[in-house]
């Protein structure tokens, strides 16, 4: 196969890279850019550890080419914190001891921030469903949705 | 394999029918990604849509809605007038996988996939939406009920690509709603999927009604039976007895894992009734 | 020890212990800097892939390899020719569980593997692996696997325990119990008999198994992986590969999940294989598919319960047969599940007998409290249709038959000091016990009980010239311990929690761990940590009795400071951990403590779970609404970390019970590898998991802490059946309870 030149832009910074036409974004970010935050933990879009931001909008990596992220935005774990300033959401999470194994979290993470993007005050069945597609198999969410809950709480100024 | 990424619809319909070995469309890449790597096979060639002008947009016309075929699930929930018009094809299309999977998956590719658990079609048949569909010989409208003709199989031909689907102008008084059953609260693929379209006149009685019913035979089903039982109706109890009965007796299911063949069948009647109850609540405003 | 002696921390106030700091991994896992199994890379680095048996039971009669040895990018090509001959039995079975022998035994059972210098060239070369199968009959369920005529896995490996003439699937049999049964029962007033079955249900844990394994021209190895235990991996590794152990160095990633499912190998060896054969370092990945079919999921269980009650809620006889099938080799946790399914209860006539039973499946591994979870299941059930059946509180009659201090258990031993009635009595006071339930709502009950372990451990604590302190110990952190020994360490120390920075060692580094199981970390690696804070406050105190010019022991430890133990000894300004620290180098140098021990005195947990649920009577359809667990701790060392250990298990249970299971075709195949049509509970399907933390000390532990992990998930599956049964009007005998099995039971008691 012969490789694709893609040019974009990931947590702010210019990025090219070459890929196979068949190889997945979240093979890319993991294997060629070394960003080996986003996980894979099925590789069919049914767990969303691989969850990653496209132009804002949240999505599984590993269900996106990564010849597709040409000339588009792509947001990951490793852009969350500001420097050494960790986001609300990341602060809370350790707080609430909201992870065990840590596997899941920075696709939870990413989820729940795209969920305050959109929805600054979820309620409790509004953030569950939301990171529905986030599966956790140490935690029984109960953590993480208070963490996140309590983390709208503080963006919310309240 | 190779990828290509057309601007125009014409480029992306000669690279498709000009293509000697096999292609497939990327709309979302929902389903196609997951067949890619569970190893199904690999086409020769992908030809991804979404950089085609206009494939993206939701336009009003003639009173209804042209949905490009890579508008997002996620996209056509942000759509007030889409929303406000066509409820239930909204909520079957957002009910498919989870946030992550609703910021790609399209209504087309749901449709064109041809699962017989497809969530957004049943909404889509009972609402009468039609598929515009652009190939090497021209355009043509086809119900979205004729596209798939066996599970993972189209009446589409070489080359042709549903470039948009049409939601017609909704009537007065008349409401959709669409149901499916799954055992979680999220994530699962519809053991029974129920849509329901009705209509009604000024005194509340049923002048109008579509029902279709996905996960329970090879394609998706549209039971005239069982619209039979509303219309005429006030859609009272008796009238949902009724279309239960006519659902359960429609459905053709298969025990798989799952669901059963008993299961399915109670299920479809149970949630035709939910459904229709819904889709008459919106009729009433 | 008295069982009515003070434990020696009672009265101590802690200063860190008890308190919710921030864990010390906890800013890497945040921000996507930790590395797990997969994220390592090596440069030369090979993909290895592994070829897979799409038979349930094959003969394996000849694997040509040439074709795929000569595809150009392929490294290396191995198959069970590459491994020696292993004469332990236990290391034999995971040898050829890692790489089948004559057989292939499941579906997935790995038949070769590849390395190559590329993903697609390494698929590629899979594809040209010749395999000549002769396709057996194969068997998958339990009790058809126990049947005379059955397929057989194995000859001749049934042990002395089995009967002459039954199935040659039967491995072993295993009894525990005393008194008379048919004494106690015949002295019941009402005798409830029921069978039970549950399905195969996977760990899933969301990272599937990685390593990334080299190896030197001299025989040196280094392995990277996932792992609960990487001391094991390295003598399992060493042992079947014919290495010492010191030629292996096995490092631990952080780990994605394991409640089990990762204290054993199964790329590892492998890898380490292809490592060898290319020269060159080999990554292996299992995909999610590979982890549903050929890693270790826990055995489906068939089980038959017989209790006997009196009106005045006496148990008077206890009676079960449990059996279990364990994949395809021998040593399914039927021997535990019989140990301890009537462990919450003080019976004078009880026997538990368990069947050891092979089949046509993945072999098994732990999975949280092995064969617990099932047998409490049926045992819970039936207690609970008896308190039904005579109209009695099913707390009280917990309470009634409750095991205690000194109770002698069903499996033999006497209990020592145990929280089983605080449990209980914590549950009967709470709000849910009594809140009111609506229609189609029904409210479920049950015990649990799991022994806890000790085991090898080495812990090793080093005091920085700077006053900081490094404890390094050999236990993966698969749910926060850590925090835990950083807590204890400074807490004996008497120096701020951020002083201390807690590591896993490689195996280099330290003498023989187990592995992370058995809820045998804060016990015992947190003992250890203790007793090796202890051991360099004692060296602490000698240092400073050396500059003091005075009796090392007149010197003692107080608030992370030595200080002279009483007016006579002097008047010294006491010294900090740090000022000694500073000058360790004149006083005799570099200052460390040290503890190994093969720990015992873990203490047992009994826990017990109040869940409410409502079943929708027209489609069977389960939700729970309300969720709460209530467990004895000893000592709740992090109490945020024992809640999500709770909360945790809780919620696995609930999979377990409502949705979880191996789904197989006729051919033995798996329907469901994948977490699409293998269905763990998702955020939106839970409410809150309440907790409450019950604290009675154990006696073995510095700090009377009990392991927590595993207790957890033992009360659920019970528990949500007999919520669901309640709330659909029907007793449920099957699990998973799937909307289409719960609608049915539904219908057919209707009529």
């Amino acid at each position: 196969m012969t490789q694709i030149h893609v040019s974009t832009k990931i947590n702010g910074d210019a990025v090219e890279f070459l890929c196979e036409p068949n190889e997945t974004l979240l093979d890319v970010l993991r294997d060629r850019l070394d960003l080996t935050g986003a996980k894979e933990g099925c590789g069919t879009g049914d767990c969303g550890a691989c969850s990653v931001t496209v132009d804002g909008r949240l999505v599984c990596s590993c269900l996106m080419l990564g010849a597709e992220a040409e000339g588009r935005e792509v947001t990951t774990i490793e852009g969350m914190a500001d420097g050494e300033v960790l986001h609300p959401l990341q602060q809370k999470f350790l707080e609430h001891a909201a992870l065990q194994c840590g596997i899941c979290t920075p696709g939870i993470l990413v989820a729940a921030k795209a969920l305050l993007e959109r929805n600054p005050d979820p309620t409790e069945t509004e953030t569950r469903y939301w990171l529905a597609g986030n599966l956790c198999r140490c935690t029984g969410y109960d953590k993480v949705i208070r963490a996140v809950m309590d983390a709208a709480a503080q963006m919310r100024g309240a | 394999m190779r990828y290509e990424a057309p601007r125009t619809l014409e480029s992306a319909v000669s690279l498709l029918a000009g293509e000697p070995g096999s292609a497939q469309i990327l709309a979302g890449g929902t389903d196609l990604l997951v067949r890619l790597r569970t190893g199904i096979g690999e086409p020769d060639l992908i030809v991804d849509i979404k950089r085609i002008d206009g494939i993206s947009a939701i336009t009003a016309e003639n009173g209804g809605w042209r949905v490009g075929a890579a508008v997002s699930g996620a996209e056509m929930g942000e759509h007030d007038g889409l929303k406000a018009d066509w409820p239930g094809v909204v909520e079957a299309t957002e009910l498919i996988g989870s946030t992550q999977i609703q910021g790609r998956a399209t209504m087309a590719g749901n449709l064109c996939n041809a699962s017989p658990a497809a969530d957004s079609v049943p909404a889509m048949v009972a609402a009468n939406a039609v598929a515009r569909v652009i190939g090497p010989n021209g355009t043509r409208e086809v119900a979205v009920g004729d596209i798939a003709t066996g599970p993972g199989k189209t009446s589409l031909a070489k080359g042709e690509i549903v470039e948009s689907i049409f939601l017609p102008a909704r009537a007065a008084r008349s409401g959709d709603a669409y149901l499916r059953f799954i055992p979680r609260t999220e994530m699962d693929i519809a053991v029974v999927g129920v849509g329901v379209s009705l209509t009604l006149d000024a005194s509340g009685t049923c002048t109008a009604a579509r029902v279709s019913l996905g996960a329970v035979a090879a394609t998706v089903l549209l039971v005239e039976e069982a619209a039979a039982t509303l219309i005429g109706s006030p859609v009272d109890e008796a009238a949902l007895e009724r279309l239960a009965a006519a659902c359960s007796a429609a459905a053709k299911p298969i025990d798989d894992k799952r669901g059963t063949i008993e299961f399915r069948t109670k299920v479809a009647g149970v949630l035709a009734k939910r459904a229709a109850t819904i889709a008459l609540e919106r009729a009433k405003g | 020890m008295a069982l009515d002696d003070k434990h020696e921390a009672e009265g101590r106030v802690f200063k860190i212990v008890g308190t919710r700091p921030i864990r010390p991994d906890g800013i890497d896992k945040v921000t996507g800097r930790a590395r797990f199994g997969a994220d390592m890379s090596a440069p030369g680095m090979l993909v290895g892939l592994i070829l897979r048996s799409p038979h349930a039971h094959a003969r394996i009669r000849s694997i040509n390899i040439a074709k795929a040895e000569a595809l150009p990018g392929v490294k290396a090509v191995v198959t069970r020719a590459d491994f020696g001959n292993v004469s332990d039995d236990d290391l034999r079975d995971i040898l050829h569980n890692v790489m089948a022998h004559d057989k292939a035994l499941y579906d997935g059972h790995a038949v070769a593997a590849v390395a190559a210098t590329s993903t697609s060239a390494a698929r590629q070369a899979l594809k040209l692996i010749e395999v000549d199968y002769e396709v057996l009959p194969h068997v998958i369920d339990v009790d058809e696997a126990m049947q005379p005529d059955a397929p057989v896995l194995h000859e001749g490996r049934s042990d002395e325990t089995v009967p002459a003439g039954m199935s040659a699937n039967i491995m072993h049999r295993f009894e525990y119990g005393h008194g008379d049964v048919e004494a106690g029962l015949a002295a019941a007033d009402e005798v409830i008999e029921r069978s039970f079955k549950t399905a195969a249900t996977h760990q899933g844990y969301i990272e599937p198994h990685a390593c990334l394994a080299s190896m030197g021209p001299d025989g040196q190895a280094d392995l990277w992986c996932c792992t609960q235990g990487h001391y094991m991996v390295r003598n399992t590794c060493a042992g079947i590969l014919g290495m010492e152990v010191s030629q292996l160095k096995v490092t631990a990633s952080e780990i994605g999940g394991g409640f089990g499912g990762k204290t054993t190998v199964f790329l590892e060896p492998v890898a380490l294989a292809l490592a060898r054969k290319s020269g060159r370092p080999v990554k292996m990945v299992m995909s999610r598919e590979e982890v549903f079919r050929a890693s270790g999921p826990t055995s489906s269980t068939s089980i038959d319960v017989k209790i006997g009650m009196k009106r005045d809620g006496t148990i008077t006889a206890g009676w079960a047969e449990l059996r279990y099938q364990g994949g395809a080799f021998p040593g399914s946790p039927v021997q535990f599940g019989a140990m301890s399914c009537f462990a919450a209860y003080d019976l004078a006539n009880v026997q538990a007998i368990g069947w050891d039973v092979v089949a046509n499946r993945p072999k098994q591994i732990a999975y949280r409290a092995p064969g617990a979870p099932m047998g409490a299941y049926a045992v819970e059930s039936v207690v609970d249709e008896l308190c039904g059946k005579l109209g009695l509180d099913r707390l009280e009659v917990r309470l009634k038959n409750a095991s205690r201090d000194g109770t002698k258990a069903a499996y033999g031993p006497r209990f020592g000091r145990i929280g089983l009635t605080a449990v209980l009595e914590a549950a009967k006071a709470h709000p849910h016990y009594t809140a009111p339930l609506g229609p189609n709502q029904g409210r479920g009950v049950a015990c649990g009980f799991w022994f806890n372990f000790g085991g090898d451990t080495c812990v090793s604590l080093n005091v920085n010239p700077d006053g900081t302190v490094g404890v390094s110990e050999g236990n993966p952190d698969i749910g926060g311990s850590r925090a835990a020994m950083t807590m204890m360490a400074a807490e004996e120390l008497g120096i701020p929690y951020e002083r201390v920075r807690t590591t896993i060692a490689d195996t280099s580094a330290l003498g023989q761990n187990d592995v992370t199981d058995g809820s045998r970390v804060t016990f015992a690696v947190g003992l250890a940590t203790i007793k090796a804070a202890r051991a360099a406050i004692t060296i602490m105190c000698a240092r400073a009795a050396k500059i003091w010019g005075i009796d090392a022991d007149a010197v003692v430890w107080e608030d992370g400071h030595a200080k002279p133990a009483g007016p006579n000894a002097g008047k010294f300004p006491p010294m900090s951990l740090a000022e000694i620290a500073a000058v360790a180098t004149n006083t005799g140098g570099p200052i460390a403590g040290h503890h190994e021990v093969n720990a015992e005195g873990a203490g047992v947990s009994f826990a017990a779970h109040l869940v409410d649920a409502e079943v929708d009577p027209e489609t069977g359809a389960v939700k729970i609404l309300r969720y709460t667990v209530f467990q004895d701790a000893g000592k709740a060392v992090h109490p945020a970390y024992v809640e999500g250990q709770f909360q945790g298990g809780a919620v696995q249970g609930i999979g377990w019970a409502l949705n979880e299971e191996y789904i197989y075709g006729a051919d033995g195949r798996l329907q469901n590898p994948g977490f699409l049509d293998y269905r763990i509970p998702v955020a939106s399907d839970l409410p809150m998991i309440d907790t409450v933390i019950i604290e009675v000390a154990n006696p073995g532990h510095p700090y009377g802490v009990r392991g927590v992990g595993e207790t957890s998930i033992v009360p659920p599956l019970a528990a949500v059946a007999n919520a669901v049964s309640a709330a659909a009007g029907v007793r449920l005998t099957e699990l998973p309870m799937s909307p289409p099995k719960v609608l049915h039971a539904i219908d057919a008691a209707r009529g």
